[in-house]
């Protein structure tokens, strides 16, 4: 395998880091809508708790999608 | 590759004043430009803004103002009573890494916080910060912060390692995650830029997809800087109250 296709298929395999984030951020917004569903009135309470929950996950996705750049356009 | 993309180029740090010191190189840069430019701003919106203080206050002084509540009521709600020496601290921080990420959206900026070594200045500088402030407080009490209560003495032996290294990895995760944000979102901007000028007419879709990315960095901006204050104002809760 020459390094160049060894680049894409690792690059590729980066990009699964994704996965997880995708589901996080469903995961936290379900229960945002299930809380608020539930007691309307607990959401200024609850917003705030969601958008950084939201802003966690999509950062531990984003670690592989920067992985998967620096290896594409760097290396 | 079939297309040549470019897309890490607009991180390229360039010296625009270049000055060596002693074998350091520490030359007037494109980053540092707009740190510069970033002070300058923040500075100017909360002294100009709020300068003539009117008891019904202007557009301007009323953007000083919210974000001055926004950032102390959340110091008050997530590091406890005793913490408001430290506001500023974590004011300052909240107003940089906002209009660091902010300024970095304008085409043809430049993004500080894409920069690695600046976010983890920042975040080395509040895990000292923090780690000092509990050592003053407590003494050497502090130390128990990495010994969980109630917890048999055999489960110690691997809990205390895995709290301690929690705790020593949190700057890496802070810097990394604001840094992996900038990174990612400009990239793909600039990768769908890239598509657009190879399609000719077809252009259209990758433009369209940048809009909805930069709707999404928007918001990535905002929230980033909200996350970074709010972290460091949980340590901040960690050192000062230890649970």
């Amino acid at each position: 395998m020459d390094l160049a296709s060894a680049k894409m298929i690792g690059a590729g395999l980066a990009c699964i880091a994704l996965v997880g984030a995708g589901i996080g951020i469903g995961n936290v917004f379900s229960s945002l809508i299930s809380a608020v569903a539930r007691n309307p009135a607990a959401q200024p309470q609850v917003q705030p708790f969601a958008f950084l929950g939201f802003a966690l996950a999509e950062a531990t996705g984003l670690f592989g999608l920067a992985i998967a750049f620096l290896i594409l356009f760097v290396f | 590759m079939a297309l040549e993309l470019h897309p890490l180029e607009q991180f390229k740090i360039e010296p625009l004043i270049p000055l060596h010191i002693g074998g350091l190189d520490v030359s007037y840069t494109n980053a540092a430009l707009f740190m510069t430019i970033i002070v300058v701003l923040v500075t100017a919106l909360l002294v100009l803004g709020t300068k003539r203080g009117a008891l019904v206050p202007g557009r301007w002084q009323s953007i000083g103002e919210m974000s001055y509540e926004f950032v102390a009521d959340m110091v008050d709600t997530n590091s406890g009573h005793g913490a408001e020496p430290y506001f500023p601290f974590i004011f300052t921080l909240f107003m940089f890494v906002l209009f660091a990420n902010a300024l970095g959206l304008i085409p043809y900026s430049y993004t500080v916080t894409s920069q690695i070594i600046v976010t983890f200045a920042l975040a080395i500088f509040i895990f000292m910060g923090v780690t000092i402030v509990g050592f003053a407080k407590h003494g050497l009490h502090f130390l128990r912060f990495f010994v969980p209560e109630g917890v048999p003495l055999l489960l110690l032996v691997v809990l205390v390692p895995i709290e301690i290294l929690s705790y020593c990895i949190r700057p890496f995760t802070l810097s990394v995650r604001l840094f992996a944000n900038m990174l990612a979102g400009h990239t793909m901007l600039a990768i769908f830029g890239g598509f657009a000028a190879s399609v000719g007419l077809l252009a259209i879709f990758p433009v369209a997809i940048d809009v909805a990315i930069y709707a999404l960095e928007v918001l990535v901006a905002a929230l980033q800087a909200y996350v970074f204050a709010i972290l460091a104002a949980l340590y901040l809760r960690d050192a000062l109250h230890m649970h």
